[in-house]
């Protein structure tokens, strides 16, 4: 009886082992993910701007038009299913970097702000990235629209 | 039994004239500053060099109103809460009635004009090493900045963290004037180093800090926890930095990290400051940042 007992306590550890590894390996919260991804992206095509602008690659019209556009489709985009309550650093630990602070009701109004601002950044950047001084112009707003929102409302680092 | 108590008695004073010895406030006489014009010119970039607003400007001062240092951004740390103090040249609720000899113990001796000592929530362990023609100019520039009537709040600390004389040990065991990178350096890595140990203070968040809160110089800017939240501040040294010196010095002047992220947190507003810097001084920082330890 005790051996069956002490097999039974083995298997049950094993299998709450197993299901641990099998959630890590599923990966996260979906809004997590999705959230991160769309970070991604603005990350992609502002690299592109920026290499062109800081001369570490040569100046494409095109390359930069498309890269502008997808960064103002990026801006329009409509985010609230990507920010569901308990999705922050309160509740899902490392698997995030998005403060409580973003919930607060009084946060409303600057996050809709900082999301204005970006959207006219962008289009901004669209209507310029035609030439290289265009680019180089429009950039630093932009980034100054992403530092608002990491400022207030990220964690510094994992 | 007469002589022991006698000994101990002897023992007793002597311990207590070593405390107050120990944790005396110590300044500085005028002569110290004899001879020095300001220049608010240079006063303007020991200002952002020296990241006064970062701390100083009311929480949340965006634009113009970041050259109001009114005073009042909470410092939470496990002492308790520190609340910065209106620096504006106020007459009544600010420093307007400080003199530059002031400023300099406030800044190099970590001393109020009334002879308090600060905590080092202050970072007076890296402004001990600024020059006194800076604390010159500053004092000047900071006179020329708008006044406000904000009234200081009192920080928030528990015993035995709430008696100032206290300082004065912390003081003796930890306030350090050497600079922690020694050796052979360049011009430019000599500016860079009294940028970032003497006036920007990186290693007050980006080094991490024994239990009575002195930093470690032995992981000098190697990483740390956020004083204030949650996460961590990160390792700078070339061991947990691998940015070429032209990517150090785009991020200090826009913000942007090689992989196109922002800075966020508290070094947004670092950024802010470091991009009213000089091109010349944003290279001699990123050239410090490369002769530093390497600590992984």
């Amino acid at each position: 009886m005790l051996i069956k007992r002490s097999i039974l306590v083995a298997m049950a550890a094993v299998f709450a082992a197993g299901t641990v590894v099998l959630a890590d390996s599923h990966g996260g919260n979906p809004a997590v993910e999705a959230r991160q991804s769309h970070m991604q992206l603005y990350g992609h095509n502002l690299g592109i701007l920026g290499g062109m602008a800081r001369g570490n690659v040569d100046f494409n019209a095109d390359a930069a038009q498309a890269a502008a556009g997808n960064l103002a489709a990026l801006a329009t985009l409509n985010q609230m299913s990507y920010w569901p309550p308990g999705t922050s650093t309160d509740e899902l630990g490392e698997e995030t970097r998005a403060l409580p602070v973003i919930w607060d009701s009084e946060s409303m109004e600057e996050i809709i702000a900082n999301a204005t601002a970006l959207v006219e950044a962008t289009s901004a950047m669209q209507a310029a990235a035609g030439t290289l001084e265009g680019v180089q112009a429009s950039i630093g707003a932009i980034g100054e629209t992403c530092s608002a929102c990491h400022r207030a409302f990220r964690q510094p680092n994992n | 039994m007469r002589r022991a108590l006698g000994a101990s008695a002897v023992l007793v004073a002597a311990g207590l004239a070593a405390y107050w010895w120990v944790t005396a406030p110590v300044t500085s006489p005028d002569s110290v500053l004899a001879g020095l014009e300001p220049d608010i010119a240079a006063g303007e970039q020991v200002f952002y060099a020296g990241g006064c607003a970062s701390c100083h400007a009311a929480p949340n001062a965006d634009g113009d109103a970041r050259l109001i240092m009114a005073g009042g951004r909470a410092f939470p740390s496990n002492f308790g809460t520190f609340y910065a103090p209106n620096i504006s040249p106020d007459q009544d609720y600010g420093i307007g009635d400080w003199s530059a000899l002031d400023l300099y113990n406030a800044m190099r001796h970590g001393v109020s004009p009334d002879g308090q000592h600060y905590y080092p929530a202050f970072p007076f362990t890296s402004y001990v090493r600024v020059t006194a023609q800076d604390v010159v100019s500053l004092h000047a520039f900071l006179m020329t900045l708008p006044a406000s009537n904000e009234l200081n709040r009192d920080h928030d600390i528990g015993f035995p963290f709430s008696i100032r004389r206290n300082l004065g040990v912390w003081k003796w065991l930890y306030l350090d004037v050497d600079w922690v990178l020694g050796g052979d350096l360049t011009e430019e890595e000599q500016r860079g180093r009294y940028l970032a140990e003497a006036l920007g203070h990186c290693g007050e968040c980006h080094t991490s800090r024994n239990a009575l809160g002195a930093p470690q110089r032995g992981r000098w800017l190697a990483g740390a926890p956020n004083p204030s939240g949650s996460g961590n501040i990160p390792n700078i040294t070339p061991g947990g930095l691998d940015w070429s010196v032209s990517d150090i010095v785009a991020y200090f002047q826009s913000g942007f990290t090689p992989e196109f992220d922002t800075a966020g947190g508290h070094m947004a507003d670092v950024i802010e400051n470091l991009r009213e810097l000089s091109d010349g001084d944003r290279q001699a920082l990123a050239a410090y940042l490369k002769r530093v330890d390497a600590v992984e």
